[in-house]
């Protein structure tokens, strides 16, 4: 146990994680709930139903006015213009040596486009951001909202059931990474067919102080479906299982996108944009290491920063591990030098000063069945 | 919920239990250490014959989430292991003062059990 730091943060749905009896930890200077009963219980509610976040931590920023395109195009390292009115995606933003800042949603969305950040980062993202935009070589807005809005992500198969039941938005229609605005149990929101859990589901964006409305709504609706509020202990298993990096394990300032198995979200051809040379020689090159997955061969659990062994020498180390709720398997992914990274092959990880036998394997780990053509 | 500390035992202040029968002390972790490690899904036990010093680490127990050391309420040598924790871990949190037990051990010295607590101070510990 460390200190608790001075003032930790509350989102605008902290009552109710106490009301819940959440276990509560801070998390990127909020106080967040980890789990409300079992992380296990939660992962698979969101596996088989729905199971409810609150996300309100992440940061928003939004971006508007005349150059505002020009701008996200030289700030991030994929291609926003390609993005239509109500479409989303995966982005980052990197540093000029290609270390990645952060990863982040970027969102076309009415009036411009919305960066949705991890709250860890969004000092470091909004400082990037501010410090590009007033170089003045773009007519551009930056704004923070991320005080103001909420972010709630009701996530699993019963997801698109759940908010049926509570708008008038046709969401048939609202494809995986779309988004579209309207009310959402009478309160206005960005509904976004988008998560961190490998399963369908949705992030509904609103006004901080019709979150707890918005919140209640949903718990009470979603109450036959299975609904259940799950905290980050699982959002972390399910994100895992599904092999999406999170930043301060798979990514930091001291890995590229290529590296992490990422190179596809960067897009070279663009044009300029920060970070572009030093990603380009590493696409050149390729990766001197990359991410991959292992399965433990045996009980033990492999965990952040246990080293990973190649021919019984230290060759890397793992990112994130944890048994898996959903496959019953230890999971694992870590660095390896990318001459050793090979699907199949066998590797060690050191657990407690003991070499454990595992395997490298085909990330992700878990991918949601498809739903039945009926 | 934790369950009240049954007050046939002692307690430390790492949250383990020992409850003495003769010369054998078997130990386990208390219910108030197995809700906040959460979902217990594997314990490193100790090998037979180990020789266990009073709060030092004797094995580890590891949830979703984190792992964490187990340390010994008293000293002696491990006599026997709870063989079912290999295969359910998780009694550890349905039953940790029952079923969910991990090690006898033949006690090394009984005088130790003085550094422990009664279930009403350790009660008093865990409180709010």
């Amino acid at each position: 146990m460390t200190e608790a730091p001075a003032l930790l943060r509350h989102t605008p749905l902290h009552a109710s994680h106490l009301a819940l009896q959440a276990r509560m930890v801070p998390y990127a200077g909020y106080e967040m709930p980890v789990q409300y009963t079992s992380i296990i219980d939660e992962h698979r509610t969101v596996r088989s139903a729905v199971g409810l976040f609150d996300l309100s931590h992440m940061g928003e920023i939004h971006l508007s006015g005349p150059e505002a395109l020009a701008f996200v195009r030289y700030a991030v390292v994929s291609d926003p213009g390609l993005l239509e009115p109500g479409q989303a995606q995966y982005s980052m933003l990197c540093a000029p040596d290609g270390g990645i800042i952060d990863d982040v949603i970027v969102y076309r969305v009415e009036d411009g486009y919305l960066i949705v950040c991890n709250a860890a980062n969004h000092d470091a993202v909004l400082a990037q951001l501010q410090s590009l935009g007033g170089r003045g070589d773009f007519d551009v807005q930056v704004s923070d909202r991320s005080d103001e809005t909420a972010l709630i992500a009701p996530q699993g198969p019963k997801a698109a059931e759940l908010l049926a039941r509570l708008t008038d938005l046709d969401l048939s229609t609202l494809g995986n990474y779309r988004s579209i605005q309207g009310r959402v149990a009478g309160t206005e929101c960005l509904v976004a067919r988008t998560g961190y859990t490998g399963e369908d589901g949705f992030e509904l964006f609103c006004a901080a102080r019709r979150a707890q409305r918005l919140w209640d709504a949903l718990i009470s609706t979603g109450e036959d479906l299975g609904l259940r509020p799950c905290g980050l202990g699982s959002r972390d298993t399910l994100r895992l299982e599904a092999g999406m990096p999170l930043y301060g394990n798979e990514l930091d300032r001291s890995v590229n996108p290529y590296e992490a198995n990422l190179g596809r979200v960067v897009k070279l051809e663009k044009g300029e944009f920060v970070g572009r040379g030093a990603l380009a020689a590493v696409q050149q090159t390729g990766p001197q290491r990359k991410l991959v997955g292992l399965v433990m061969r045996d009980e033990a659990i492999a965990r952040h920063g246990y080293p990973v062994l190649v021919d019984g020498t230290e060759a890397g180390s793992v990112t994130s591990g944890t048994l898996s709720p959903t496959l019953g398997e230890r999971i694992a992914m870590a660095y390896l030098p990318a001459a050793r990274a090979a699907v199949g092959a066998a590797v060690e990880v050191l657990v407690r000063e003991r070499p454990h036998p595992a395997e490298q394997v085909k990330l992700p780990f878990y991918r949601r069945p498809k739903p039945d053509a009926a | 919920m934790s369950t009240t500390p049954p007050d046939d035992r002692r307690y430390s202040r790492e949250h383990e239990w020992v409850r003495v029968e003769g010369a054998v002390a078997m130990i386990g972790i208390t219910s108030f250490a197995a809700d906040e490690l959460g979902d217990i899904v594997y314990v490193e036990l100790p090998e037979v014959g180990a020789r266990l010093t009073q709060f030092s680490s004797f094995g580890v127990v590891e949830s979703v989430k984190a792992v964490s050391d187990l340390f010994a309420p008293v000293s002696g040598e491990v006599a026997e292991v709870n063989g079912d924790l290999r295969t359910s871990p998780e009694l550890l949190n349905t039953d940790p003062f029952g079923s969910g037990w991990i090690a006898k051990v033949t006690l090394g010295d009984p005088a130790e059990m003085d550094k422990l607590m009664d279930a009403a101070a350790y009660a008093e510990l865990t409180a709010g």
